[in-house]
């Protein structure tokens, strides 16, 4: 946002031309608002944007795919196509970097990941394939919708670092999903098992689907199901989805790649702007308030999703 | 004053709402990773890694060779402002009319056959980094069959063949 307001006052053209783009000027070959600018401008900004959302994704503790879409999307000229398969590679590349040091810190849990990321990645797929045959203001317009659902369960979901798990159950004892990590404020290690196994696989279904439609990371789901459904300790619900998105994103971005929708123009700076993005806030994390931060995002998510409905009904925003 | 920090395993009920795991198993030794890591997770990491820094470096490569001009891309540079606002289906469409000059429009795996551009060339590592899921799954089925894991098993291979079939370009949008 803040790169955005610069550029509305650097370049007030470009800017304002921006925010009709995707929908209003869909097939504007040539066109003046198109050619006004230079062709580095709009990757620049894309770079600046999500070199602050890496920061705001670290500090803030949610995935960098949730902030992606609905702001690039929202306030940049590209369509949604595209933005959708960045948002899916962004959040995938930030899994597969993360993964392997989960793997090995027994934080993810691959037993735990395997049955849900069959169940969600096949979901992806079909997400993925409707929301490309779908209309474009369709799908902007329930983007919105769920990132304001997403706003909702950020605010209401509670999280608990080691949820009661009275009895493994039958499904999660045939398949011997438990672990143990070593959990470094009590430096012990933690014994867990979980409970609702089949609900938590069930709820994956939508989840799945979601993050193949919108082409959004899933982070923001899957951390509550396996934490306060399925009864996970929450560091191992945060590394296993972490981890989980390097499947559930690949299945979707697949679908989306075999549709041709990949700019590297955008698909590049994007990776390389919110991975130093995140490197950056890794070290604010230390010195920053995470509780303001997580209100900004918050914040920032409401505006984008508020954004992305206007845009899809063809209605007045406020900018 | 190390003693105290030696590790120990801990019944999390003892941490207030928590509840037993599965049976204890000697503690690891400070600095050391847990001794209960299953052999294909560790496997699956290693996997994960090279393919991530392989195609990351290949991507990475590839975008210096695109920018720079070095192999020059099928769409120049200064002409993708006037594409990017486009469906996807529009775009493939005006791009093949205007510069790729090919009999159909670029979906699928089609990106092979103009990889002498620039552009087209940074899908390679794109390709490598969504590619690397499937080969974890390859690379630790033995391991699984070795174990007599045969649930785990069927569950990787579903998860190749969900993969492989979104790779393959089979499932296809019906576009806007």
């Amino acid at each position: 946002m803040v790169v955005l307001l610069f550029l509305a006052l650097i370049e007030p053209t470009a800017a304002w031309a921006a925010q009709e783009g995707p929908l209003a000027d869909a097939g504007a070959v040539g066109s003046a608002d198109a050619t006004a600018t230079a062709w580095w401008f709009w990757p620049a900004v894309l770079f600046g944007m999500t070199f602050l959302m890496g920061i705001l994704a670290a500090v803030g503790g949610v995935g960098g795919g949730v902030l992606f879409v609905p702001i690039v999307s929202g306030f940049c000229p590209f369509h949604l196509d595209f933005v959708r398969c960045t948002g899916l590679l962004v959040a995938l590349c930030g899994a597969l970097a993360a993964g392997p040091g989960f793997l090995r810190m027994n934080l993810a849990s691959l037993r735990l990941a395997m049955p849900v990321a069959l169940i969600a990645s096949a979901c992806a797929v079909a997400g993925a394939m409707v929301g490309l045959a779908l209309p474009t203001n369709v799908v902007q317009t329930a983007l919105g919708v769920a990132i304001l659902g997403i706003v909702g369960l950020m605010i209401r979901a509670r999280k608990s670092a080691f949820p009661a798990v009275r009895a493994a159950d039958r499904l999660s004892q045939v398949l011997r999903i438990h672990g143990v990590y070593m959990e470094a404020s009590l430096d012990r290690e933690i014994d867990w098992k979980i409970h609702r196994t089949l609900t938590g696989l069930l709820l994956f279904i939508g989840i799945g689907f979601m993050a193949g439609m919108f082409g959004l990371g899933a982070g923001w789901a899957n951390v509550p199901v396996l934490n306060l459904v399925m009864g996970v300790p929450l560091k191992v619900s945060v590394a296993t989805s972490k981890f989980l998105l390097s499947i559930t994103d690949t299945s979707a971005a697949w679908v989306y790649l075999n549709e041709g929708c990949v700019i590297p123009m955008m698909v590049v700076p994007s990776l390389v702007g919110i991975m130093l993005g995140s490197f950056i806030g890794v070290r604010i994390l230390r010195v920053a308030k995470p509780g303001f931060v997580r209100w900004m995002v918050i914040g920032l998510l409401l505006f984008s999703g508020g954004k992305a409905i206007t845009k899809g009904l063809g209605l007045p925003f406020i900018i | 004053m190390r003693e105290s920090r030696t590790l120990e395993r801990v019944d999390p009920t003892r941490h207030g709402d928590v509840d037993s795991g599965p049976p204890p198993t000697p503690p690891a030794p400070p600095g050391e990773l847990p001794r209960s890591i299953p052999q294909e997770q560790l496997l699956y990491a290693r996997i994960l890694a090279a393919g991530m820094y392989t195609g990351l470096g290949i991507l990475l490569i590839t975008f210096v060779l695109y920018i720079s001009g070095a192999i020059s891309p099928a769409i120049p540079i200064d002409r993708l402002p006037d594409f990017w606002s486009m469906d996807v289906a529009r775009y493939l469409e005006a791009v093949n009319t205007q510069y790729v000059h090919h009999d159909h429009i670029l979906t699928g795996w089609a990106w092979v056959s103009a990889l002498e551009h620039g552009d087209y060339l940074n899908f390679v590592g794109i390709v490598v980094l969504s590619i690397v899921t499937i080969i974890c799954f390859l690379g630790i089925l033995p391991t699984l069959l070795r174990k007599r894991d045969y649930a785990y098993a069927v569950i990787a291979v579903l998860e190749v063949v969900i993969l492989a079939l979104a790779a393959s370009g089979v499932l296809t949008a019906g576009g806007h």
